[in-house]
């Protein structure tokens, strides 16, 4: 009897020594960080904790740790895109386990920055590398004055098309105009061609980026004032971009599959899309998923994005992140020094562009000639930077994320679907994304103007 | 409270004429084997209270709460629930799932007991293998047997499509708007008659023959033993699979979180209600919401269990 009390009772108090074991690990943010990925170079200084899912991350953290002795930083790869956004917004909720430093595509910085969990690093610095970006790079991680992260890579928008297709129906230039890209569409419909294009519901961001081309202003948000909001989901310009789409999915001359998904790769490298309208990272991501090799290989080239009005071309972007500084931080001027530095200097950025990696931002980059003259492989020595990505990246003008965007991407996706099924409009579509977010907005307290 | 010691000193006075030697040793092991039985409990006890009581009692309080991105956090009391139960996105969740459910659980059903009364019938050692292939879905973990039905569903990799050709045909996207219905309830019911099938056939093995032989001197043949002794005889295990399968089918979750990625958009951040109530919390930054959907499906979930329970008294004998 004694014994199996003993028993029960050691088990007891070792189940209670276990759990509290493991709600105790998950607090202590300000010790240092214990699980980095990399090797802390100098042991002796303040340490700092990021994380980031770039794919030669490690690289950049070690060039980094090995010219600094003021600082050291601890890296992390705790998921790509959504999911570490789950992770940034879970711990942001918690109001502990975020990192100092954390890596957040331009379009999401909003979202944080109205939580309060972002720090403007103007304070710190950030306007020294002002000059080191284009005004539309800068504009997209700015609020005002303010400066919420250090920008790292972008995505340049431009047509990626496939010269054996292009050539096999008698399309001597790339469409430079919405207009001539349809009226090829329906000339390799016509022959019986592959789909042209793809209108992927799971890739809104791209489509929000075509809207803007076109004139639409979805949003207008300043965080200084912010419980204020506009929303303009449903203006003309808007309902073009979604009607044009939507015609050429009806007429059954582009395809319909989401992107990123194995369905859609091996189409792309089997010739089931003669174009993809893609951002200046796309060569690298395509690449690594495989395309440009074998039967796809040497097929590829880039021509500008299409224009809706040939005489006053509009540059806009899709994807491209940075680092921010957060307000977990326990010292914001060390984690600015590190979201400032980090990927900056001139090694990081060139194994990042020649590894295909990023599209740099970094004007040193753009402006030296190794990049300006490269010869791309996957587009067959085509000069890719100097005739599309640089020029494009150069117009960009910037564009001011709401803090609402991730539920917009949701519900754009969502009319996509309906789009895509024959079930809307462009136009109604339009319409309908109008009344869901203006109903979300009010929901969370905004002042909505219409 | 007042006539408690009474009540209680009363028969132990009877007994102290008679038994006063043994009356004090007798409680002492009595009260002693409480306290064990207690310490037995502990560790299931701490677990339970700390990763379920807990949890739940935060989600409660955190859904009478709301927070705005704009606004600060304010307590609301029950506005979440009435937000809940007027959302469309959330109703359209929860009407797909009783749908599903509805269609689902009777197929997987029959399926798991036609399987369960042949492998009873039929003793062979193809049997126990047949019986160990038809469990074996249910060994593969959901997230994996979702993931290789994505492949088998797709219209570039997937059989269909091959098949199809054949014909010089396109195959139904099965993941489509308007097939998806069946597709899921294809990839559950793969998933789940197996383990079904198990427990009828648990049950059924723990039938006494004896009553088949009586049954076979009355005249009955083999369809009528089955129909009219097993059937009945297993009810309270198909009561429970039901149970089951109807909480399982309302909270909906993995198998369509993972197809999503390829379902072409079909399914979305508010397809069956708990991943909708996932959507808030994790990608809308919505906690307070997402506690409430959580509980208003809970609510849901509690009002259909009831409503069958209630329906099929006189044969739930398990929880009565």
């Amino acid at each position: 009897m004694n014994k199996k009390r003993l028993l029960a009772a050691v088990s007891a108090a070792a189940l209670i020594a276990g759990l509290t074991a493991c709600s105790a690990g998950g607090g202590a943010t300000n010790a240092k960080p214990t699980n980095c990925t990399n090797k802390i170079v100098d042991k002796e200084a303040p340490v700092v904790s990021v994380w980031a899912w770039y794919p030669n991350m490690a690289t950049v953290v070690d060039n980094f740790n090995k010219a600094h002795s003021d600082v050291q930083v601890c890296w992390t790869n705790v998921g790509q895109g959504g999911d570490e956004y789950a992770k940034v917004q879970t711990a942001i909720s918690a109001n502990k386990g975020l990192p100092d430093v954390v890596m957040i595509e331009a379009d999401h910085l909003p979202a944080y920055e109205i939580q309060g969990a972002l720090v403007d690093i103007s304070k710190y610095g950030a306007n020294k590398v002002k000059s080191n970006f284009s005004a539309g790079a800068w504009k997209d991680v700015s609020q005002g004055d303010a400066v919420y992260a250090a920008p790292i890579d972008g995505g340049p928008m431009a047509l990626i098309y496939r010269t054996d297709v292009f050539a096999k129906y008698g399309i001597t230039t790339p469409p430079a105009t919405w207009e001539e890209y349809a009226a090829d569409a329906a000339k390799v419909s016509a022959a019986g061609g592959p789909a042209f294009g793809d209108l992927g519901a799971n890739v809104p961001a791209a489509l929000m980026a075509l809207q803007i081309q076109k004139g639409a202003k979805p949003f207008e948000y300043d965080l200084a004032d912010q419980k204020k909001i506009t929303i303009k989901l449903d203006d003309q310009d808007s309902k073009d971009v979604l009607d044009f789409w939507a015609g050429l999915v009806k007429k059954k001359q582009i395809g319909t599959v989401d992107q990123f998904t194995t369905d859609y790769i091996s189409g792309v490298v089997g010739g089931k899309y003669a174009t993809y309208t893609s951002a200046a990272w796309a060569p690298g991501y395509l690449t690594g998923a495989g395309v440009g090799k074998g039967e796809s290989r040497g097929v590829w080239a880039v021509a500008p994005l299409p224009q809706w009005d040939a005489a006053k071309p509009v540059s806009v972007n899709w994807g491209g992140s940075a680092f921010a500084v957060t307000s977990q931080a326990s010292d914001k001027k060390n984690a600015a020094k590190v979201a400032l530095g980090l990927y900056a200097d001139a090694d990081s950025l060139h194994d990042g562009w020649t590894k295909q990696i990023i599209f740099p931002l970094n004007q040193d980059v753009l402006t030296s000639d190794e990049f300006i003259e490269n010869k791309s492989e996957f587009f067959n020595g085509q000069q890719a930077n100097k005739e599309v990505y640089i020029p494009a990246e150069n117009a960009y003008e910037g564009f001011v994320y709401p803090p609402i965007v991730v539920y917009y991407y949701a519900q754009l996706q969502a009319v996509t679907v309906k789009i895509n099924a024959g079930k809307l409009t462009g136009s109604e579509a339009a319409t309908e994304l109008q009344a869901t977010m203006v109903k979300y907005a009010k929901s969370q307290g905004f002042t909505v103007s219409e | 409270m007042a006539n408690a010691p009474a009540i209680a000193t009363r028969p132990s006075r009877q007994r102290s004429d008679t038994y006063d030697s043994s009356q004090r040793p007798k409680r002492s092991p009595e009260r002693r084997r409480a306290t064990v039985g207690w310490l037995f409990i502990a560790p299931f006890g701490v677990v339970f209270v700390i990763f379920l009581v807990a949890p739940l009692g935060y989600a409660l309080y955190l859904s009478l709460f709301s927070k705005g991105l704009a606004t600060g956090t304010a307590f609301t009391g029950i506005d979440n629930y009435v937000k809940a139960f007027t959302d469309p996105a959330f109703l359209g969740g929860v009407w797909f799932v009783i749908r599903f459910a509805l269609v689902l659980i009777p197929v997987q059903m029959a399926v798991s007991l036609a399987l369960a009364l042949v492998l009873d019938a039929v003793t062979s050692r193809f049997a126990r293998f047949a019986r160990l292939m038809i469990f074996l879905p249910y060994a593969i973990p959901a997230v994996i047997g979702a993931l290789m039905w994505g492949f088998l569903y797709s219209p570039t990799f997937g059989p269909l499509q091959q098949l199809f050709d054949l014909f010089g045909g396109t195959a139904p996207f099965p993941l489509s708007p308007d097939n998806v219905f069946g597709g899921l309830m294809n990839v559950v019911t793969w998933q789940w008659a197996g383990y079904y099938m198990i427990i009828i056939y648990a049950a059924l093995q723990g039938i006494d023959p004896s009553l088949y032989e009586a049954a076979r001197i009355d005249g009955a043949n083999a369809w009528q033993v089955a129909f009219r002794i097993k059937v009945p005889l297993v009810s309270s295990s198909l009561v429970l699979i039901l149970v089951f399968a109807l909480i399982g089918t309302l909270q909906f979750f993995t198998e369509p979180q993972i197809l999503r990625l390829v379902s072409n958009g079909t399914i979305g951040p508010d397809f069956t209600p708990n991943i909708y109530a996932y959507s808030q919390a994790f990608a809308y930054a919505n906690f307070n919401y997402a506690s409430a959907l959580s509980f208003a499906l809970g609510i849901v979930v509690f009002i259909a269990v009831y409503i069958f329970l209630f329906a099929t008294r006189k044969r739930g004998s398990f929880l009565s």
